[in-house]
């Protein structure tokens, strides 16, 4: 149970308002009782005084009865426990107790130790010394005895009643004793109420402490392990409510981060192992393919060598020989997507790459009842692709559109156009550098799948690195630095921490410092340094004005995809056929329409068909 | 002294080996097969070969392993790899580790041929430069060496670094000999890319077959040799200095130069 830091804390602070009570009750009781005593002291010297006073007349007289008389009666008051006088050699004379008249009492005894201790006894005392605490018996309570010595005045020398000699000091003692009961009551009252203080103190203080700590430490410090909990287990998108603005709040919002970073890398993660397991594929795929292919190919083309004089075996064998070359392509391009190399781009009509595309898959079309209709523009200009990776992602896309008509039959419709677009928004920034060369471009962040550009950015005492979307003109950028840090002072290369700033140049919308890395051969992207701030510019691209694109639209009749399938499309081995799909056939096409710098999007809804929209550039 | 024979196959696919051994035999050649990398160490124990044609991908050792034996036994016949994982990653490494070409599967019956012809004219002109002596270096060789501060690619294409960040491509007079003279020179434009170990270029011998130059770097063509498309025979006469190919930005050229030779060293 002590483990936990509640009760801990708890215990602490008990302990800590325990030993502080206690030296303060101490104290406290101890100046309590001495000022009780003090008091009764004072009481018992008036006293005193008065009973001298009031017997010293009887005493010049020499009236022992009035005397023995008024001790008596002063006796029997309850706060009074006994008056006695006693003479010079210790004899008892008067005593408010008559038992004790005329016995002895020992000079050693405590109440005459004071002055008779010494060989000659003392004649003055202060009352203080006078004052004796004691107990008549062990088990009795404490009463307190003051000796009020009676001094020789001339009046009792020259009395004409006996004589006490003129020479004697002191001539006898009045000793007085009162009973400390009544200020013994008072003291252990005030000693119980300080222990009731006490514990109250502790109790509350306790109880206010485990409150706080429960409500301030345990139940956060709960829920931050209920978090870790779910985070081990797999649930990232788990999220800790951050209503706290203390330390814990703190905690929980990095927390919150250190979860949403994760889920990001294992997105990421989850991302480049399907690639690398899609390389593994494609590489175990090319080998087992590409052995039959030889097979194939040698044999028909040393056929085709040797039959030159058969005109008619020679025209079969051309078409067995250029299919096989195409599947050694088809084969070639799956690896080439796993390790995204570029392709082999000639400027191409994208009509007849259409066309052959459309022979491949004519079986297929007919026996499925597709109609294939093609709207093609006459303006298309020719485009600079790679032929067979273009022929590529129509044949899918046409497959794809026929298992998605289903047997009913249905029409897919083929459109291209050209179209002029502004290049801000479109455009990717593929490479990007500082003043020393070095690459800013991360393809660890990715930013809507595309490598981002990373920065470093100090402000205030913090850094950290800031990556930033690609697509020139989205603002997409990922921030590795708290919310608060809006305004970057220093913006360097992460490689060699040279400075991206640009000199003496502010930016137009909001007058903050601004940054700039280049492009190579395409010239300097300058952007704003506050974070609020989404000023972006790109000479070479501004300038340019609009560039042209071909569009190519492949629209079907099919059953459409659902809403919750289209972010993941195109992602490696997603499908939505089933045991019939790969899940490759998309990622392919993407992976074939991004080395080309274009883009592919999709329009679907359940029961209205699917329409994807290809755009490529018409300058590379 | 062994019986000699012009190749040797090595192969884990029947269907493969059996395929090459028909088309060089129609065209005259000796052929022997080895199923793996130890029944071709066998083989070339018991017969001496002009060419191996090896296969990357065996199942006990792979292709590479192979031309480490051969280089730690001293055998020199030259080796052409050929691989179904057909990455240019695999064809920089075959050619960087001491092969003289790389032929992708699949491959028609002609690219073999072709590779076969260059291979055993490779092995002719290696042979004759054999009696060189310290005496008479240059007059006995049958080719002109890739300058120093080149690099080369297996020993077909080389790489010279200028002073711009730019380097020049070409092709190697050894190349050139094995392929019997130039008769037509096709290149790629500017502008395009070029990858480390795929063909950039193709030359037509005059007997018209047409030849892949595998491009030593990856990068951006920057500019192409002007004087090639009126005078192809340039790259001939003088392939290391008139006769460039491409003026080329390179992508990564640290990268490359790892899977390069020096030409320098090959003096020594």
């Amino acid at each position: 149970m002590f483990q936990k830091l509640g009760s801990k804390l708890t215990l602490a602070v008990g302990l800590i308002v325990l030993v502080t009570i206690s030296i303060f009750a101490y104290f406290n009781t101890r100046a309590d009782n001495r000022s009780l005593l003090a008091e009764v002291e004072r009481h018992a010297n008036q006293l005193s005084e008065a009973v001298k006073s009031g017997t010293e007349y009887d005493m010049l007289l020499n009236q022992r009865e009035r005397i023995h008389e008024t001790i008596k009666r002063m006796g029997t008051q309850s706060s009074i426990q006994r008056i006695r006088i006693m003479n010079k050699a210790g004899a008892v004379i008067y005593s408010s107790d008559p038992g004790e008249i005329g016995t002895m009492v020992d000079k050693n005894a405590e109440s005459c130790y004071r002055c008779h201790s010494a060989d000659r006894p003392l004649e003055r005392l202060a009352m203080r010394d006078r004052t004796r605490v004691f107990r008549v018996h062990p088990d009795s309570g404490r009463t307190l005895g003051i000796i009020n010595p009676i001094y020789n005045t001339p009046s009792c020398s020259q009395a004409a009643c006996h004589a006490h000699p003129a020479s004697q000091v002191v001539l006898g003692v009045l000793d007085v004793t009162l009973p400390l009961a009544a200020v013994d009551k008072d003291i252990r009252s005030s000693q119980v109420d300080v222990v009731l203080l006490a514990v109250g103190a502790i109790l509350a203080l306790s109880f206010i402490i485990g409150l706080l700590v429960t409500r301030w430490v345990t139940r956060p410090v709960r829920e931050l392990v209920a978090a870790t909990r779910h985070v081990a287990g797999g649930d990232l998108s788990y999220v800790i409510p951050e209503t706290r603005d203390d330390e814990l709040g703190m905690l929980a919002r990095s927390f919150n981060n250190m979860t949403r970073k994760l889920s990001e890398a294992r997105l990421q993660l989850f991302q480049s192992d399907k690639l690398a397991s899609l390389g593994r594929l494609a590489a175990g795929v090319a080998h087992e393919i590409n052995n039959p292919l030889t097979g194939v190919l040698t044999y028909s083309s040393f056929l085709l060598k040797r039959t030159k004089d058969q005109p008619e075996v020679q025209e079969d064998l051309k078409v067995i020989v250029r299919e096989t070359i195409r599947s050694r392509e088809i084969v070639k391009s799956l690896l080439d997507f796993a390790r995204q190399s570029v392709p082999r781009k000639s400027s191409a009509d994208l009509h007849e790459i259409i066309a052959r595309a459309a022979t491949v898959v004519d079986n297929q079309l007919s026996l499925n009842h597709v109609t294939l209709v093609k709207a093609l523009g006459s303006d298309v200009p020719h485009v600079t692709v790679d032929g067979n990776q273009l022929q590529q992602v129509f044949i899918n896309l046409f497959v794809n559109a026929v298992d998605a008509i289903g047997p009913g039959g249905g029409t897919i419709t083929v459109t291209t156009s050209r179209l002029r677009l502004s290049p801000v928004g479109i455009t990717q920034i593929k490479k990007a550098q500082c003043p020393k060369r070095h690459s800013l471009i991360n393809a660890d962040v990715r930013i809507d799948g595309k490598p981002s550009i990373r920065i470093k950015v100090r402000s205030d005492g913090s850094e950290g690195f800031v990556y930033l979307d690609p697509m020139y003109g989205k603002t997409r950028h990922q921030f590795g630095l708290p919310p608060d840090v809006t305004k970057a002072i220093q913006v360097t290369c992460p490689d060699c921490s040279a400075s991206l700033l640009v000199d003496g140049a502010i930016c137009p919308d909001c007058g903050s410092a601004i940054f700039a890395f280049e492009v190579p051969t395409k010239g300097m992207v300058e952007g704003c340094t506050n974070r609020a701030c989404t000023w972006q510019s790109w000479s070479a691209l501004d300038e340019s004005g609009d560039r042209e694109f071909v569009e190519m639209r492949v629209a079907d009749t099919g059953g459409g995809i659902a809403k919750e399938d289209i972010p993941r499309l195109f992602e490696p081995f997603y499908s939505t056929k089933g045991q019939k799909g790969t899940g490759l056939g998309l990622a392919v096409i993407w992976g074939i329409i991004d080395n080309h710098n274009g883009t592919i999007t999709v329009e679907s809804a359940p029961g209205a068909g699917t329409t994807f929209a290809i755009r490529l550039p018409v300058e590379p | 002294m062994k019986p000699t024979r012009d190749i040797l196959v090595i192969d884990d696919e029947p269907v493969i080996t059996r395929a090459v051994e028909r088309v060089c035999r129609a065209e005259g050649l000796s052929v022997a097969i080895a199923d793996s990398a130890a029944a071709a160490a066998i083989e070339l124990g018991q017969c001496g070969y002009r060419l191996i044609i090896c296969d990357i991908m065996m199942a006990d050792v792979d292709g590479f392993g192979f031309l480490e034996t051969l280089g730690r036994k001293g055998i020199r016949t030259p080796v052409i790899m050929s691989t179904g994982m057909s990455t240019t990653e695999n064809a920089v490494r075959a050619l960087s580790s001491g092969a003289i070409d790389f032929i992708a599967k699949p491959f028609s019956a002609d690219e073999l041929l072709t590779a076969v012809h260059r291979g055993l004219n490779y092995g002719k002109i290696q042979d004759a430069s054999q009696g060189v002596t310290p005496l008479a270096p240059r007059l006995s060789l049958a080719y002109v060496p890739c300058p120093p501060k080149y690099y080369r690619l297996g020993y077909a294409s080389w790489v010279s670094v200028e002073g711009s960040g730019t380097v020049l491509v070409g092709v190697s007079d050894l190349f050139l000999k094995t392929i019997d003279g130039v008769q037509s020179v096709s290149l790629a434009s500017a502008d395009e890319e070029i990858v480390q170990g795929s063909p950039c270029a193709t030359i037509t011998s005059p007997d018209g077959v047409e030849h892949g130059v595998l491009s030593p770097v990856s990068g951006r063509i920057v500019a192409t040799n002007p004087v090639l498309a009126a005078t192809p025979t340039v790259v001939e006469r003088d392939p290391y200095f008139q006769g460039w190919l491409y003026r080329v930005l390179p992508a990564d050229l640290e990268y490359a130069l790892h899977y390069l030779t020096s030409c320098s060293s090959d003096r020594l």
